[in-house]
């Protein structure tokens, strides 16, 4: 047991026989996964196959019903969702998810106060936390939604909130980031400009990224897992993953010699 | 390091407004002078810092608490126990009774808040209830300390007068309240400029979210409970300095109720409404309560509707026309503001000679069935009576929807051109 | 033994009467989301207006009138006022049934007064459903009805005979209780419209999407809501006192319940109300305080502490506050509820 806690380990993030049942039903059936620190992961497969279970058992949100999940070495099943962004895991969320009564600039420092040491502290001014105004306006910067500091996170368009929502994922400086559909209901312009964003911020860390878009998966990720049914068929290289039987039979199928025939990265709607 | 040199000028418009606040609370005696007056002016001071205080729970941080006297009513009871203690010997000023009405109020919001805020939302709404209830129960039971039914009386003027202040006049006990009111009025304020005021902000907007930045939500309401729960004790302790007397209903549902009522009626959403929702309550139970034994009616009617059209309360309304008044807008819809208030006070008319004649029946038999209602007599056994009053309210509530239908339409209107506004001034 | 069955009795009828009027609050913040501030105003409601009708037509059929008036009140202010603050969320929803409540209070006391009024049960009603006599001799019998007066008197001064009424009207509170309870399990579980209800419960998007007219099922769960607490409104009003307060009374107890029980559980929630039944029948009938406690134990208490109010508090006189501490107990230890399984 000790080797759980050691801190130290190959892998930023292993899954040992993950499952979870919700009643009677077992949604996530045994998944066992290993990512490198600074590996991109790109999670795809069908709806309902547990992509969304699988983000909210490592996050924190459930507890998974067996099995355990490591972070860099120490074990985080069971923990809860704000013990383990202090550990250095961060995600974002489907539907988006911030604080919509806040303007954007207050989003992004709310994000980063607990990561330089602010906790509770109300003999503070925030005006006067130079550091925390500072990497706010540089989250900005970056997510490129510097012209609507003041905007009330409400009022912004689908698009800048999602563009917002990385923000305040990757604000806390985690190591190790779980995107759940990033691009989900963007338009292609919208998604490659977003994507090249994605690639930008998250330089150097580990990522897992839930995707529909083939074209986004197969030019993001360092390797792709396919997860069918609450288990994961395959775990390795994009080209790897193209040409492995079990998931051609299970998922892709005719969606991946589509997507061959027109260059790979063009076209590819899921199934 | 700052990457560039910032120049910040001087907020001029923020210490206006403060110095504005100040000059009223010194100033405000003197306009009105009448002993009712400065009461009235007293027990605003004291409601200001309540109402404040309830608003960090429900408008910063979306608590809904149906048991907030229980701070200010515990914190009144610490302190006139304290005010009696200074009567037998110990040694406190007057002016710090309120002090220690405070610490009461916060050790009980540390007692009572680590049970009410391991839950949230409706939950939490619950768990205040019967938290209340148990302690205005409780009241009744432990007369040493609660008084029974008789309460706890006291004398402010226990301790040696400083500079002539002995605390005897109720001209001082304004004063002192309200030093008391700026002092915290200032400070509640300060508070949601804080790392701690601000996370409670995104607890209210998004209570998963902040758990995935790294807060544990929970310990973030529990700090501000505690917080809150300081100021409300102090405004029971300048309570207990202003009356001499507390009593159980102090603690009691009404109390908690009213404190409610009043800061949604005045604003929720921003800092200064539960300042406008003291005031309302203040006058509303001492003057309006004058004027017709239907108030309480009243007030929940007005309740209900601004909860439908203007959750915002008072200051969301003053806000939202100052911004298009800032647009140069407000002169277009000020006549269908007039109208709206002309048909309005019709309806209410009608409403109210309805109300009046059914109290009439209720309370007066015996004395026949005619009452005078501003100038007219009516006889509330007659159905011409009540035919013209209900003709009176159906006619004022036409009209009312009539040209609220007209300034929905003008107002949604205003607000496109006042998009459009910002859009052009953007790309400049 | 009698006065512990008797006891029992009358501990579950009132148990009854919390779940009648708790499962609406629990089926109404299930579905909708909504917490009824004034549901017990509603029961209030439903005596008053089943007074006014009993004193027209009669007991029973302001039984069955009254309820439904009461469920139309409810459907009407789901329909016009509650579906209105539904996009501001469930603290304005909370906060308009708190107003609402404040409304009822308002009205009720302009229309009928501020006195307790004088809700008489039917004739059938009156007087004991049946009556336990205790004979230290003959031991303990069972009468249907009043027991006659020679019964109830000892011959001699050497036998002890004690006679327990078991009130008709409590009697009746069972029953329409169970017979509620089981219709109510009939609807949800046999009927097509229990099915669209069970669905809307935890799935309101989905449903609507599959076509069912959701707005309506809510202002039907709200009516329906509003219509059970009437009938518990019409029986204990006729029980019990009506008056002003009644609300009040019962409001803050049902709330106990609910939490107690787990937010969203029916069954939770019959547990939770038969339990707080039991404790405050038993409780108001011992006159034990700390201080007879420690006499018990032999322990020496000083006058003054044997004086202070605290310890000589009985547990009849605290009865009123045990719901509150069972409440706060509850969420130190179990904060989920007896059988809750939703986190509010």
């Amino acid at each position: 047991m000790t080797a759980l806690n050691s801190g130290t380990s190959n892998y930023a993030l292993e899954l040992k026989d993950l499952r979870k049942s919700f009643g009677k039903t077992e949604i996530i059936r045994g998944v066992n996964l290993a990512v490198p620190a600074g590996e991109r992961v790109g999670i795809i497969g069908p709806n309902g196959a547990g992509k969304s279970t699988l983000f909210n058992l490592i996050s924190g949100r459930f507890e998974p019903s067996s099995g355990d999940v490591i972070l860099n070495g120490r074990r985080i099943n069971g923990k809860k969702p704000f013990e383990i962004n202090r550990m250095g895991l961060s995600r974002s969320f489907q539907v988006t998810n911030v604080f919509s009564k806040l303007s954007v600039f207050e989003n992004l420092r709310c994000s980063v106060l607990w990561s330089l040491g602010y906790k509770y502290t109300f003999f503070k001014f925030l005006a006067d936390l130079d550091d925390a105004n500072d990497r706010a306006e540089e989250l900005m910067t970056m997510i490129k939604l510097d012209k609507k500091r003041d905007v009330l996170a409400t009022n912004l368009t689908y698009a800048e909130q999602r563009a917002l929502e990385i923000g305040i994922t990757i604000a806390g400086g985690a190591e190790v980031i779980l995107l759940d559909e990033p691009t989900a209901g963007m338009s292609k312009s919208e998604t490659s400009r977003f994507i090249n964003l994605i690639k930008e911020v998250t330089v150097g860390k580990t990522l897992l990224t839930v995707e529909h878009d083939m074209g986004v998966v197969f030019g993001l990720a360092d390797k792709i897992a396919v997860v069918v049914y609450g288990e994961v068929l395959a775990y390795d290289v994009p080209e790897a993953v193209r040409a492995n039987a079990r998931v051609q039979e299970a998922y892709l199928g005719s969606v991946v010699a589509d997507a061959q025939g027109a260059g790979g990265t063009q076209g590819a709607q899921h199934a | 390091m700052k990457a560039s040199y910032e120049f910040k000028p001087i907020n001029v418009g923020r210490w206006l407004i403060w110095g504005i606040f100040a000059v009223l609370l010194l100033v405000a005696p003197q306009l009105f002078t009448s002993s009712l007056a400065i009461t009235i002016l007293s027990q605003i001071g004291i409601a200001i810092i309540a109402c404040l205080s309830f608003n960090i729970l429900l408008g910063q941080g979306g608590m809904l608490s149906f048991g907030h006297a229980v701070y200010t009513g515990l914190g009144a009871y610490l302190a006139i126990h304290a005010l009696n203690a200074i009567g037998n010997g110990w040694y406190l000023p007057v002016s710090m009774v309120p002090i220690v009405g405070g610490i009461a109020g916060m050790c009980f919001a540390v007692l009572f808040g680590f049970v009410s805020t391991k839950k949230s939302g409706s939950t939490f709404a619950m768990i205040t209830l019967g938290l209340a209830e148990l302690v205005f129960a409780m009241s009744l039971m432990i007369p040493e300390f609660f008084g029974g039914e008789g309460g706890v009386s006291s004398n402010r003027m226990v301790g040696k007068p400083f500079m002539g202040i002995s605390f005897g006049p109720p001209i001082q006990v304004y004063y002192l309240i309200a030093v008391y009111t700026f002092v915290a009025t200032a400070l509640m304020f300060a508070f949601t400029r804080t790392p701690l005021g601000r996370m409670l902000n995104a607890v209210r907007d998004n209570p998963e979210r902040v758990e995935f930045v790294g807060y544990n939500t929970q310990l973030v309401r529990y700090f501000a409970f505690v917080i809150a729960g300081f100021f409300a004790g102090i405004s029971g302790g300048l309570a207990a300095l202003n009356f001499e007397i507390v009593t159980a209903e102090v603690v009691g549902a009404a109390r908690s109720g009213a404190y409610l009522l009043f800061t949604f009626l005045g604003g929720a959403t921003f800092f200064f409404g539960p300042i406008l929702g003291a005031v309302m309550m203040v006058l509303a139970f001492v003057l309006f309560s004058e004027f017709t034994k239907a108030w309480l009616l009243y007030l929940g009617l007005i309740f209900l509707f601004m909860v439908m059209y203007a959750p915002g309360g008072v200051a969301a309304l003053i806000m939202m026309n100052l911004r298009i008044a800032s647009f140069g807008h407000l002169g277009k819809v000020f006549g269908a503001y007039l109208a709206m208030a002309g048909a309005g006070i019709v309806a209410f008319l009608g409403a109210s000679a309805m109300v009046e004649m059914i109290y009439h029946l209720q309370l007066t038999t015996g004395e026949g069935s005619t009452l005078s209602y501003l100038g007219t007599v009516l006889d509330a056994k007659k159905a011409s009576s009540w035919f013209g009053a209900g003709f009176v309210l159906a006619t004022g509530l036409f009209f009312f929807e009539v040209v609220r239908r007209q300034y929905m339409q003008q107002w949604d209107e205003i607000q496109e051109e006042i998009e459009k506004e910002i859009k052009r001034r953007e790309a400049i | 033994m009698e006065f512990f069955i008797i006891s029992m009795l009358n501990g579950i009828s009132y148990g009854l009467l919390l779940f009648m009027l708790s499962s609406g609050l629990t089926l109404i913040f299930s579905m909708m989301g909504v917490l009824n501030f004034a549901h017990a105003s509603f029961y209030m409601l439903g005596a008053y207006v089943g007074y006014t009708i009993s004193k027209i037509t009669g007991f029973w059929p302001a039984l069955v009138v009254a309820p439904f008036v009461v469920g139309l009140m409810g459907a009407f202010f789901e329909k016009y006022f509650l579906r209105k603050v539904h996009k501001y969320g469930h603290v304005a929803e909370l906060m308009i049934t708190f107003g609402l409540s404040y409304v009822i209070l308002e009205l009720v006391q302009l229309v009928w007064g501020r006195i307790a009024l004088e809700f008489k049960p039917p004739e059938i009603l009156q007087g004991p459903a049946f009556t336990l006599i205790n004979h230290s001799v003959n031991g303990l019998q069972f009468l249907w009805g009043a027991a006659p007066g020679e019964m109830c008197q000892a011959a001699d001064a050497a036998i002890r005979v004690v006679c327990s009424p078991f009130p008709a009207t409590r009697a009746f509170m069972m029953v329409i209780a169970l017979l509620m309870l089981v219709s109510v399990w009939l609807l949800l579980t046999r009927t097509r419209i229990g099915l669209v209800i069970q669905a809307a419960l935890t799935h309101p998007e989905a449903v609507e999407s599959l076509g069912h007219n959701v707005p309506a099922v809510f202002m039907l769960v709200f009516g329906a809501g509003a219509g059970l607490a009437g009938l518990a409104g019409v029986i204990g009003g006729s029980t019990f006192l009506t008056e002003p307060s009644m609300a009040a009374t019962v409001g803050s107890v049902i709330f106990v319940v609910v939490v107690v029980g787990g937010m969203g559980s029916l069954s939770g929630a019959f547990l939770a109300s038969l339990i707080i039944g039991l404790i405050e029948t038993f409780a108001i009938a011992f006159n034990y305080s700390l201080g007879t406690l420690a006499a018990q134990l032999g322990l020496n208490l000083s006058a003054a502490v044997q004086q202070s109010s605290v310890v000589k508090l009985t547990l009849s006189q605290v009865a009123p506050i045990l719901p509150y501490l069972l409440l706060v107990l509850m969420l130190i230890f179990r904060p989920k509820g007896l059988l809750g399984n939703r986190d509010a």
